[in-house]
């Protein structure tokens, strides 16, 4: 039998080949790059370089430090997502029912978006501030003893705080325009089913803003994970006691600052494999509940 | 004529590119970490270096905090790209000290060196194990005691307290005029490094570091157990604050006179002397008299200048006569008064006080003094690798003392096995 071949030039491959280029570049070589380093124990100046396995994995993963700071980064990452996209979408069914002014609140609950990580880092820093800090000052004189430089639960708290703050209104346009997306006759169908409001958001708008919550969900994970950063370095760097030390705060604080190539790379590759897992399982389980 | 005059001018061009080229000034990269006013003073220096001879020019760049300008100069060693003259802090010294071949010592580089010239507290603490120096003390500032005269006479208090002794006995007098009696900003510089010094303690094996990477920490012993238990007592008690690990929210603290006493460096002086509005005083790291009855001195901290490898002769007779100029004693006395930092050689402390500058700012030569006190066996400093790390793993235990998540017995016998296994790590790296 004749194989069935169809001409076609070039030009397509040209195309995807800026693309490509930039994955290769940006994001296989140094993570090749990161693989390779994971597997060396070399002085910081690169003079003295030697092989040794798994040795960095060994030496930093089961480190106290590495496993406070996994388990920190579990429970942040939970929070921040949930949080965040909670109140986005409540502010943002809210505001989808507004209709004198609607422009005024949409714009005050956007505007957030455009601050950076260490920027909201750097403003929840001076509002903690122990001596000039009105958000400090506000929670001491409420009645709770608060003091996020030596309490664990109160430095989670702020930088929890900051991170869901920054995060809601970007996820808050998200469900807005997913909102507004949903045809007005399923809605009014919907209304002469149902009298109740909050069985006729579950029923119906909320199946369908799923596609929209799965991927806000993705996003926030990696959010959670990496972008938070900025907020960390900003606020709390891992203090008290470590007790909110996320991973990749980790990495930069034994790599760039401490200079150990060799064990903040196997912290990176461990990092890499753990949000890799991460998606795929969103992917393999949640997407699946998701009717686009 | 018109063809003459053009010829003419071709010549000139062409000689003036020729003697450009060939007379043409050495170029020196210095990278540095100070920022703000200092940074200011470090263009100043670099400046008045260009203006004063036409051999060489020092370009110098400002690359952020220590720990950025050790990884800029990492980096750019990795690349072959790496700058002349690289500014170092205490923490980094072992990284780059330890990388044999990444730097030229200071001691070979300068002509007429001799490490009996500069003042005792600053000889070693950049040296290798036999006494040559490495890097040259650039910035050096020493742990003090910074008392505020309004809040001591509030109290009816007159002199600071030079004992730990002393201050306990004082604290309940300055908490009934309402203020905290103590903070400080930097637990593992101040209330361990200089705390082994003061009181003259090893605090690590193999000489405290200086003569091996194989070493031990020595952090977990019983003087440093007592004085944490008293640092927890004064915080319960209310004689202690703590605002966090960064440096500046304690200070704030000191300059908004909710603290009576802050334990700073003798380099904080000029900020303060802007930054307070009230008089106040300083005076030497305080002791604990039931440990030594005579105190010995402490170290530097701050950062020094290596020499990076890599170079050509011409550049490091360069670099060697910038250092010359560096150290000689009308430049340190100008570096000392502009930014509050030691000068590191005998003659220019002699200058200075020759100058009647103490006499009119009797503060300012509060760490020197403290430097040059008697030294012992375990005051020159140490050399740790990995110590960046090392000092996160003591804020953290420390963090944990003071919330009382942990019991000071506990925390320090983890602060030594986190600590020890680090030390193993870097001391693998150079097999």
């Amino acid at each position: 039998m004749k194989r069935v071949q169809f001409e076609h030039s070039t030009i397509p491959y040209l195309f995807v080949a800026p693309q490509i280029a930039i994955i290769v570049i940006f994001f296989l070589w140094p993570a090749a790059q990161a693989i390779y380093q994971s597997f060396l124990l070399e002085d910081a100046f690169g003079l003295s370089t030697q092989f040794v396995w798994f040795r960095n994995y060994q030496d930093t993963i089961f480190s106290p430090s590495w496993l406070q700071a996994a388990g920190f980064t579990a429970i942040f990452a939970t929070l921040v997502t949930f949080l965040s996209l909670g109140f986005a979408l409540l502010l943002a069914v809210k505001a989808n029912e507004v209709i004198r002014g609607a422009s005024t609140y949409k714009t005050t609950l956007m505007w957030a978006y455009a601050i950076a990580p260490p920027v909201a880092g750097l403003m929840g820093n001076l509002m903690f501030n122990p001596l000039i800090g009105d958000l400090y000052k506000f929670f001491n004189v409420i009645g709770w003893d608060f003091n996020h430089k030596l309490d664990s639960f109160d430095a989670g708290f702020v930088v929890v705080l900051i991170s869901v703050w920054k995060q809601v209104s970007v996820n808050f346009i998200f469900f807005l325009s997913g909102l507004q997306s949903i045809p007005n006759s399923v809605n009014e169908a919907s209304m002469m089913d149902c009298r109740s409001p909050t069985r006729r958001f579950w029923t119906i708008t909320f199946p369908l803003l799923a596609p929209t919550t799965f991927f806000l969900m993705v996003i926030n994970i990696t959010y959670a994970f990496f972008e938070t950063f900025g907020i960390i370095d900003t606020t709390t760097r891992g203090a008290p006691g470590g007790a909110t030390n996320t991973l990749v705060f980790k990495v930069f604080q034994d790599g760039f600052r401490g200079a150990d190539l060799g064990g903040s790379s196997a912290q990176s590759v461990v990092l890499m494999i753990l949000v890799l897992a991460l998606t795929v399982i969103q992917f393999r389980f949640i997407e699946r509940k998701v009717h686009y | 004529m018109n063809i003459k005059a053009l010829a003419a001018g071709l010549v000139f061009g062409a000689s003036t590119l020729m003697s450009t080229s060939v007379l043409s000034a050495t170029e020196i990269q210095w990278w540095h970490a100070m920022g703000g006013r200092l940074g200011e003073v470090v263009n100043e220096i670099a400046e008045k270096y260009n203006a004063s001879q036409s051999d060489v020019v020092v370009v110098p760049t400002y690359k952020g905090g220590y720990e950025d300008t050790m990884t800029a100069g990492i980096a750019a060693f990795r690349a072959k790209e790496q700058p002349h003259v690289i500014q170092i802090f205490d923490a980094g010294a072992a990284t780059i000290i330890n990388a044999k071949g990444a730097t030229v010592p200071v001691a070979d580089l300068m002509k007429d060196f001799n490490i009996e010239d500069y003042i005792p507290g600053v000889r070693y603490f950049y040296a290798d194990s036999d006494g040559k120096m490495i890097g040259l003390p650039f910035n050096s500032s020493t742990p003090l005691l910074y008392y505020n005269k309004d809040a001591f006479a509030e109290a009816g208090l007159e002199n600071p307290p030079k004992t730990w002794e002393e201050f306990e006995a004082m604290a309940p007098k300055l908490k009934e005029a309402g203020y905290i009696a103590l903070a400080q900003s930097h637990s593992p510089w101040i209330f361990s490094e200089n705390f082994h010094s003061r009181h003259n303690i090893q605090l690590a094996t193999g000489n405290n570091g200086y003569d091996s990477t194989d070493v031990k920490i020595l952090y977990n012993n019983d003087h440093m157990k007592m004085h944490w238990s008293k640092v927890k007592e004064w915080l319960d008690a209310g004689y202690y604050g703590f605002y966090g690990r960064a440096w500046g929210d304690n200070q704030d603290a000191f300059v908004q006179k909710k603290v009576a006493m802050w334990l700073g460096s003798s380099g904080s002086f000029g900020g303060l002397t802007k930054s307070a509005e009230f008089e106040f005083g300083a005076t030497f790291l305080p002791y604990w008299e039931s440990i030594v009855k005579e105190p010995k001195g402490t170290f530097i901290g701050g950062a020094a200048l290596f020499a990076m490898s890599g170079h050509s002769d011409e550049e490091y007779a360069a670099v060697a006569d910038f250092f010359d100029y560096m150290t000689a004693s009308d430049n340190q006395v100008f570096w000392h008064k502009e930014t509050g930092y030691v000068p590191i050689t005998s003659e220019a402390y002699a200058a200075a006080k020759d100058d009647g500058y103490y006499e009119s700012t009797p503060d300012a030569e509060i760490g020197i003094l403290q430097l040059s006190q008697e030294g012992g066996e375990w005051t020159k400093g140490y050399r740790l690798g990995y110590y960046v790390q090392i000092r996160d793993v003591m804020y953290k235990h420390f963090d944990d003392i003071f919330s009382g998540s942990a019991s000071v017995d506990d925390a320090f016998a983890a602060m030594e096995t986190e600590s020890n296994a680090l030390l193993k790590r870097f001391s693998d790296t150079y097999k």
